[in-house]
């Protein structure tokens, strides 16, 4: 039999309903597999141990949340998420010390189903990067090739869950940062349409981009955690009323007739051949199990990068205008004036990646460049919301690699952000259309995963689940450890 | 204009890698746009009204706690206004 932590959380479910372990054995089983591991893997900012064993024992006694099939299982929440219990950095200097004094919904959504916090996922410094390397802290290893990068900016969640530290995790997407990770280290990653989940408790990056979603090791999985977090809330006034609510008993395998738009423009230099065959293989595979397949056409998507990257870093450096020193985070406090204090608060409290970004941002939005820039990317996102509602119209999803690359080596871009950004250039286009996307493992290049994308019209989460389940049933990357 | 302190060291490397983002900005003009309005967002939202109920806010503790410097239950900050 598998290790207890190479289970999938379903797995792990069905064993803890016929008490066959405990929420205590399954807890315990989690944070010796982070004490064998994390060391080496980096995929966390904290663990409170204690804790996580605390909340199993009460569950134990008082059965808290016994009919949720979340209850027991211990799950990563990314550094960007607020929780009551634990520090919230953001992977930041700036936030180092800060403890927010509630729980997002997110993370209320799940304790409230008998969730189990094992500790707070590492990241890039407030998920501004593609490869988990800017956190202010320490990197996180692919586990697949501790040379490599897992990705980012949620790459402590995917690296978590694929070397089995915990079942599940919490990511957050703004351009790509659950697909990206999940893509590389070979794990499910969705991103949900916009609205869909709840952003109250989610520090801020560029609030018309993020997104809450799930990082799993199945596609079942992924639909468990996504039914329990998803739905309207008063604290986001933003998100909107889920109409499904249940994912996963209305999880299908039959997509036979379902029309699948392949984009060439997803499909040009710049792809590794390696990641390339092995999507074309996997819609082969799609086609076999009945998907009409076809090719369509997305023409500005090779400006959707220029266009997210304005529109992020614009949003960014609003957003991060709160970060002055005065009433929480990192304070510059040898300072004469208030103005040299903030000054010195914000050279010192922000990394390097998240510096530029405030002030690329700033020059974006400022007099004489916003027409040219901010409402030049915001014409630029119009278009590209049109060319996916008219490809939308033939199609019922489109297919495409999650990222150009497999996992590269750490360092190996952090020298050239462009370089670096053009890891997202797949996964930006639904980002910036608020639509949903799920990456799932689709093959291997050269021993390091791939991912393919699966992406559908707004709320057609259902549908996007059940392709990738369908496919899920027919092939075994999914199952695929990474040897540890 | 960012509040951003920055050394005169750091200054060639930054302005290099802010060009090349600025390059990949300006690769937007060979977009035309002429005809298409801008989306200042991703959906179609609509704004929403909160009803004026009184509710519980986060705990005056915690919040204090996450303070750089206090005093007397206060948040304390340098002089805003000079002289």
């Amino acid at each position: 039999m598998a290790a207890l932590h190479d289970l999938t959380l379903m797995e792990v479910h069905r064993l803890l309903e016929r008490r066959e372990v405990s929420p205590v054995d399954v807890t315990d089983s989690s944070l010796r597999r982070i004490d064998d591991v994390e060391k080496r893997m980096g995929a966390f900012i904290s663990v409170d141990g204690d804790l996580a064993l605390k909340t199993a024992g009460s569950l134990e006694q008082d059965g808290t949340g016994e009919a949720s099939p979340l209850a027991g299982i211990p799950m990563q929440i990314k550094d960007s998420i607020c929780t009551m219990d634990l520090p919230t950095t953001c992977a930041s200097r700036m936030l180092e010390q800060f403890r927010p004094g509630y729980d997002a919904t997110a993370v209320e959504k799940l304790s409230s189903r008998g969730a189990i916090l094992l500790g707070k996922g590492n990241m890039d410094e407030f998920a501004m990067g593609s490869s988990t390397e800017t956190s202010a802290f320490h990197p996180t290893h692919n586990p697949w090739d501790m040379e490599r990068v897992p990705g980012g900016s949620s790459g402590g969640g995917a690296a978590a869950v694929a070397a089995g530290e915990a079942y599940y995790a919490l990511g957050s997407d703004t351009g790509g940062s659950i697909r990206q990770p999940a893509s590389l280290c070979g794990v499910v990653g969705l991103r949900p349409t916009y609205g869909l989940v709840s952003r109250y408790g989610l520090i801020a990056f560029a609030s018309s981009l993020d997104q809450i979603g799930p990082i799993t090791r199945d596609v079942a999985d992924c639909a468990l955690v996504l039914s329990a977090i998803a739905g309207k809330d008063s604290r986001d006034s933003t998100s909107i009323a889920t109409p499904e609510g249940d994912y996963i008993s209305g999880l299908s395998q039959d997509v036979r007739g379902l029309r699948l738009g392949v984009p060439r423009e997803y499909f040009v230099d710049g792809l590794d051949s390696g990641v390339g065959e092995a999507v074309r293989e996997a819609i082969g595979v799609l086609e076999g199990l009945g998907g009409r397949v076809e090719e369509v056409s997305l023409p500005t998507t090779p400006h959707a990068l220029a266009c997210y990257y304005i529109l992020a870093l614009s949003e960014c450096s609003a957003n991060l205008a709160r970060y002055d020193g005065a009433k929480f985070g990192y304070s510059h406090q040898e300072a004469s004036t208030m103005w040299e204090g903030v000054e010195k608060t914000r050279q010192y409290g922000f990394g390097e990646e998240v510096k530029r970004r405030i002030m690329l941002g700033t020059y974006a939005l400022s007099a004489g460049y916003y027409d040219a820039y901010y409402l030049k990317a915001q014409k630029v996102r119009t278009l590209i919301r049109e060319e996916f509602d008219r490809v939308f119209e033939e199609c019922d999803a489109i297919v495409t690699p999650t990222a150009p690359t497999t996992a590269f080596r750490l360092g190996e871009r952090s020298d050239d952000p462009v370089q670096m950004y053009l890891g997202d250039i797949f996964t930006v286009p639904a980002s910036v259309a608020g639509i949903p996307a799920i990456s799932v493992p689709c093959g291997f290049s050269r021993g390091l995963p791939v991912g393919m994308q699966i992406v559908g019209p707004s709320l057609s989460e259902q549908t996007l689940l059940n392709i990738a389940y369908a496919y899920e049933q027919v092939t075994n990357w999914h199952t695929q450890r990474p040897p540890l | 204009m960012c509040r951003i302190g920055v050394t005169e060291d750091d200054l060639e490397s930054l302005q290099e890698k802010l060009s090349q983002v600025l390059d990949l900005f300006r690769s937007l003009d060979e977009v035309d746009t002429s005809d298409t309005p801008p989306s200042d967002h991703s959906g179609s939202l609509e704004s929403v009204m909160r009803s004026d109920e009184a509710s519980d806010s986060a705990p005056r503790e915690a919040m204090l706690a996450n303070a750089p410097a206090t005093q007397n239950e206060l948040i304390r900050v340098m002089a805003v206004l000079e002289g």
